[in-house]
């Protein structure tokens, strides 16, 4: 197993560990330039984090489309005692994550300058680039867990220091919180740790491939050490009901934090639940999947109500998020190919969509201000194209075919009414508030005469059309187009899948009826008809 | 030469993108001719396509383009097919779309954001024509959004008044809530057959159990009541009005709105495999909403609200046909509704812009004189919707109507009604827009001020209008780009009868046209010589008896129009207010009770074991400084400690 998963050989040039180390040379050499020098340490954080983002896209084009395992892996041995290895590697799982995590940053460090102190700023969100590429990447728990880790200190800075308003009291919130989640998932890598010594010929080892291989948890065990997993992960997604520290985050993060909060780090959380649920304890992801089934419905419905009724647009986003990211759960856990795919295109594409919602906000907010919704008023008017990108945007969020949101909402519902026909049901109410609650606040905000304080607002600037524009062409792409990016995901998914299916007696894969009798249905559709 | 049929949706979407990066640059007038260009061209080749398909003996042909979203088992194309039905309906889409287009031009003249209108229209196409050619569930869905999308941009496209941007995020919303039905719908499709193309699925439905198969179908059917306004669904279309007149015209009453009939149409096997009692649904549905369409168009005074509720109720005509299995039929007055209701809202635009933005009828009257192209073609119009012989909406209602006997009378007699109704609140509308006292211009205040006593209602607007109404010059006559469609489809209104009358089975064109789609299905009629005379005599009585009443009342003054303009009606029997209502209250105040939850209980437990934590904690105060410094530079500390730790062990084997 081990040497299949590890099959691809490395090329010539460690392009992972680049992928890590750019951005994290890029915020050293901020760290010693000197405060006087601002727009020096703005260029070395747009050079690295450009120069990270090729290396993303060099990743993509070299992929091997069929190949199920991980590819460009580097293999490094870090704490001999402990085997801790530096390794890093790349599926169609993480691929997409990582190449978001490569565009993202430098649209965002474009997009969105500084109010004060901008060496620390930039040094920072290079740091947050490194560390996410990291935590993507590592295929050694600790590894993971220290990648985990590090993205928590730069998005706390940048909160606390560079934010608006109580920045203080929401930086600490979303600290402490993730922190507390963390301390969960750290005991189960230790117990995991150590446990696999017992398989793995008396040595603790933190190397994922391994691990894997050694299969010789308890199933109560298992379920144990993935309740520790899912607890970090879910205050990471965030999943109800652990959600409420991010819409305090969002509100006082500066435009780069939210750009990069909601479009690469609560995939963090989403991404942990794959790598390090599904595919690292699949007895107890059958287990507890009708459990993360639940609360992603309710994630669904519960955050898209509480959106609807905000009066901050800042606000409004993160419930959305917490929306969008109950369905990237569904997927997860309704454990079909369509469920799984879709969620990882769900991840991807809340990226996108998100990430450019808050880029538009930081605008709004360059021009007035304020992300109250009642003190913006008729703005179409008087800035047309600013309107029309952040209607593209908004359809997109909603999910209307032809643009990206819908092709994983899509799947993950598919896939879900295949495993749980009636929480897909329920969750499918979502696709009408996401339409009730973004509209609504479109016409609140944009739509109107524009009164005194709005009549000025001037239209985007051609470098802020620029910053927007590679979203726009991605949103436009990928909802008309998906099935490169839906190619390379499938055959790790269905690596995860077939393990799974090894593994697991209880599982059956939730599947289409097709082939069997057709009549068959009628006793189920009537059966389940009498909840 | 069927090949060619990518383009026919493919010329909209070329317009739409020259428009949409360089409309404002190449502006009016060329913006709009190019628009209308697009979408002629479209036409032009769908007539070619027309001609392949009739000299293919199978009268099908399917085209894929490339795979759109596999993943697992699913798999969706972007393909097409052109088969009986999407023929039909892309031949007068295109036709009457490149009619709409042409008035456009004049009609949208001086508007600021005229390029912009020509790139909705222009999408709006495109997508209509997806929606039809589709040869899947789920490329039908993408159609279905995206005239959903141009429909809200159309709507609200006048956004700087709050009323029509409010209306446009309405019409969007409510289709919404079908869109969740027909979303589970393609689930349940695809769980059962694996597959969601029509020409893989359709085939095997009779053998699909009666439970499932009336699962897909409820839920499809909530779909299409959202998309073509029925009865819970129908409260955004009258309001939909808000926008220009040429999208009313082409959006909301000749294509978009019959999407939902197209599409119960095309899913016509599902609906058979299902249980006895969902045809009645949807004819019950459909009669209901017919019906009581009708009596509020009776008492409205903004001429487009009329034609809206008209235009529902003549849907709720359509989908009657579909519960007694007159598929055909349904497609039939698809058709003529299409060309007779196109023509009436661009009439009223005639007016409306003749008449200088005015709606309000009770400020118009004898225009005939003053416009006459525009009253000659709109009477044509109101014959055909009244029913009257031998015009096309005579032949295609009492189609529909001599199905509805054959299933039940009770159907027959509420259609009947129904038909009375429309041939009197149409003669009611044109009587008082083209004929009577003329009551604009000079005498328009006094006659506002008799009025107001009676019609608190619109009291207030009518009062602010006044002085508007007041200096308002005399009405004009169109120019002839606005004229000549208004010709064009006069002529159609009035022969459309031909396609499928039923005398004989040579005269039954769509009929044997449709054939192949709907034909197994199809309810079976027949109409022998006396008992089609018998039906014919009755339709006409009563439309020529719905005509002579609104004469009698409107222009002759015998009977009181306060008796039959009750404010119930005028109030669309307060369902409207009643949804509104609901949503603005109870359901705004349920929204608010969970907001408040997640404020309260959920953040408020993790802000309390927070204060918890931090209370026991006390002696650990001299760290919770409060400074982000501090905690920033612990932090950094900590960070720093544990890197030189690991990166000690570093050990390079």
């Amino acid at each position: 197993m081990t040497t299949s998963l590890l099959a691809s050989a490395s090329p010539s040039f460690p392009i992972l560990p680049a992928l890590v180390f750019t951005p994290m040379i890029g915020a050293a050499i901020i760290a010693l330039l000197p405060r006087t020098r601002p727009e020096l340490s703005r260029q070395i954080a747009i050079l690295s984090s450009i120069l990270t983002g090729i290396f993303s896209i060099v990743v993509l084009v070299k992929f091997q489309t069929s190949d199920d395992g991980f590819q460009f892996v580097v293999t490094q041995m870090w704490v001999k005692a402990l085997d801790i290895k530096f390794i890093l590697g790349v599926d169609g799982v993480s691929l997409f994550l990582v190449v978001l995590t490569g565009i993202l940053f430098p649209i965002a460090l474009f997009a969105a300058k500084p109010e004060h102190d901008p060496k620390g700023y930039y040094g920072w969100l290079t740091l947050l680039m490194g560390g996410c590429m990291g935590a993507f990447l590592a295929l050694d728990l600790f590894l993971f867990f220290l990648m985990f880790e590090i993205t928590l200190v730069p998005l706390y800075m940048l909160i606390g220091k560079w934010g608006h308003g109580r920045r203080v009291y929401a930086a600490t919130k979303f600290f402490l919180y993730t922190m507390l989640g963390s301390a969960f998932m750290l005991v189960s890598i230790v117990s995991l740790a150590v446990l696999a010594k017992a398989g793995d010929g008396g040595a603790i080892t933190f190397d994922f491939t391994k691990i894997i291989a050694s299969d010789n948890l308890a199933v109560s065990t298992g379920r144990w050490l993935f309740l520790g997993m899912a607890i970090a992960f879910a205050v990471k997604v965030p999943s109800f009901p652990f959600h409420t520290w991010l819409p305090d985050a969002h509100t006082e993060a500066p435009t780069a934090g939210s750009i990069d909060l909601a479009g690469i780090l609560l995939k963090l959380g989403t991404y942990g639940f794959l790598r390090f649920g599904l595919e690292l304890f699949p007895e107890a992801t059958v287990w507890f999947a009708p459990v993360m089934i639940t609360l992603g419905t309710i994630g669904v419905v519960y955050g898209g109500i509480v959106a609807a009724m905000q009066k901050n647009l800042k606000r409004l986003v993160a419930y959305s998020s917490v929306a969008h990211m109950g369905f990237a759960i569904m997927g997860l856990f309704a454990l079909n190919n369509e469920g799984v795919e879709g969620s990882v295109l769900q991840m991807v594409n809340h990226g996108i969509s998100t990430g450019a919602l808050f880029i538009l906000l930081g605008f709004l907010y360059s021009r007035r201000h304020t992300y109250e919704i009642s003190s913006l008023k008729g703005i179409a008017k008087v800035a047309p194209v600013f309107a029309g990108i952040f209607t593209v945007v908004m359809l997109s969020s909603i999910g209307v075919p032809g643009l990206n949101g819908f092709v994983g909402e899509f799947l993950v519902l598919l896939g879900t009414f295949m495993a749980h026909r009636w929480w897909a049901v329920i969750a499918a109410v979502g696709v009408i508030i996401a339409a009730l609650y973004l509209l609504w606040a479109y016409q609140r905000v944009f739509t109107g005469e524009p009164d005194e304080e709005n009549k000025n607002f001037p239209d985007l600037r051609t470098s802020e059309k620029l910053a927007i524009l590679p979203l726009l062409a991605l949103i436009v792409f990928l909802g008309v187009y998906p099935k490169p990016m839906i190619d390379r995901i499938e055959p790790s998914v269905n690596r995860i899948l077939t393990r799974m299916d090894q593994q697991v007696d209880s599982y059956e894969k939730p599947s289409t009826q097709k082939g069997s009798e057709l009549g068959e249905i009628t006793v189920e559709v009537k059966g389940e008809g009498g909840h | 030469m069927v090949e060619l049929v990518w383009l026919i949706p493919a010329l909209p979407l070329a317009g739409f993108l020259l428009l949409v990066f360089f409309g404002k640059r190449i502006g009016e007038p060329l913006s709009g001719w190019i628009g209308t260009a697009a979408v002629a061209l479209s036409f032009v080749v769908t007539a070619i396509v027309f001609v392949g398909l009739w000299n293919k003996p199978e009268h099908t042909y399917s085209l894929e383009l490339f795979e759109w979203i596999p993943a697992g088992d699913f798999s969706v194309n972007i393909g097409f097919l052109l088969d009986p039905l999407s023929m039909a309906m892309i031949s007068f889409i295109t036709f009457i779309a490149s009619l709409i287009h042409l008035y456009s031009i004049e009609y949208m003249h001086g508007d600021d954001r005229y390029p912009r209108f020509f790139t909705y229209l222009n999408l709006f196409v495109f997508s209509m024509l997806i929606l039809v050619l589709g040869d899947n569930l789920v490329m039908t869905f993408l159609g279905w959004e995206g005239v959903g999308v141009c429909s809200y941009f159309l709507i609200s496209f006048w956004f700087e008044k709050d009323e029509n941007a409010r209306a446009g995020k309405k019409a969007f919303i409510t289709n919404r809530v079908g869109d969740w039905g027909f979303m589970i719908a393609i689930f349940m499709t695809f769980f059962v057959f694996g597959t969601v193309t029509y020409s893989e699925f359709l085939p095997l439905s009779s053998g699909l159990a009666q439970t499932t198969a009336t699962f897909i179908a409820v839920m499809l059917f909530i779909g299409a009541i959202g998309k073509s306004a029925q009865i819970p669904l129908f409260i955004w279309l009258p309001d939909a009005m808000a926008g220009p007149t040429p999208v009313s015209a082409l959006i909301h009453a000749a294509t978009m709105v019959t999407a939902g009939i197209y599409l119960m149409v095309r899913v016509n096997p599902i609906i058979a495999a299902s249980a006895e009692w969902l045809p009645w649904l949807i004819a019950i549905v459909g009669i209901a909403t017919a019906f009581l369409a009708a009596t509020i168009a009776l008492a409205q005074n903004d001429i487009k609200k009329v034609l809206a509720y008209s235009t529902v109720s003549q849907l709720g005509y359509m989908f009657l046909a579909i519960g007694v299995g007159g598929y055909t039929a349904a497609i039939f007055h698809v058709i003529t509704h299409a060309f007779f209701k196109a023509l009436l809202f661009l009439g009223a635009g005639s007016v409306i812009h003749g008449m200088h933005e005015e709606q309000d009828m009770r400020r118009m009257g004898a225009l005939r004189k003053l416009m006459p192209v525009t009253a000659i073609t709109f009477i044509i119009g109101w014959l055909a919707i009244a029913g009257v012989p031998p015009f096309s909406g005579f032949w295609s209602k009492d189609e529909i109507l001599a199905y509805a006997l054959a299933k039940s009378p009770i159907l027959y007699v509420l259609g009947l009604i129904t038909a009375l109704l429309t041939a009197f609140y149409m003669s009611r509308l044109v009587f008082r827009v083209f004929y009577g006292d003329a009551r604009w211009g000079e005498s328009a205040e006094k006659e506002v001020e008799n009025l107001n006593e009676h019609d608190t209602e619109t009291a207030a607007e009518v009062a602010h209008d006044e002085a508007h109404a007041a200096h308002s010059h005399h009405p004009h006559e169109s120019k002839w780009k606005m004229l000549v469609p208004l010709v064009v489809l006069a002529f159609f209104s009035a022969v459309a009868g031909v396609l499928n009358l039923p005398f004989s089975h040579s005269t039954e064109f769509l009929n044997t046209w449709l054939e192949p789609v709907v034909g197994a299905n199809e309810a079976s009629l027949n109409l022998s010589g006396a008992k089609l005379t018998f039906e014919l005599a009755l339709s006409t009585i009563i439309a020529i008896a719905g005509i002579v009443a609104a004469y009698f009342v409107y222009l002759k003054n015998k009977l009181d129009a306060r008796l039959i303009e009750l404010p119930f009606f005028a109030n669309g029997w307060y369902i409207d207010k009643g949804i509104s209502d609901f949503v603005g209250g109870l359901g705004q105040k349920g929204f608010e009770l969970i907001a408040a939850f997640d404020r309260v209980v959920i953040d408020g437990a993790v802000n309390g074991i927070g204060r918890a934590t931090r209370g026991g904690a006390a002696r650990l105060r001299t760290i919770q400084n409060g400074y982000v410094r501090w905690y920033a530079l612990m932090i950094a500390l900590g960070t720093v400690l544990v890197l030189v730790f690991v990166l000690s062990q570093v050990s390079f084997s």
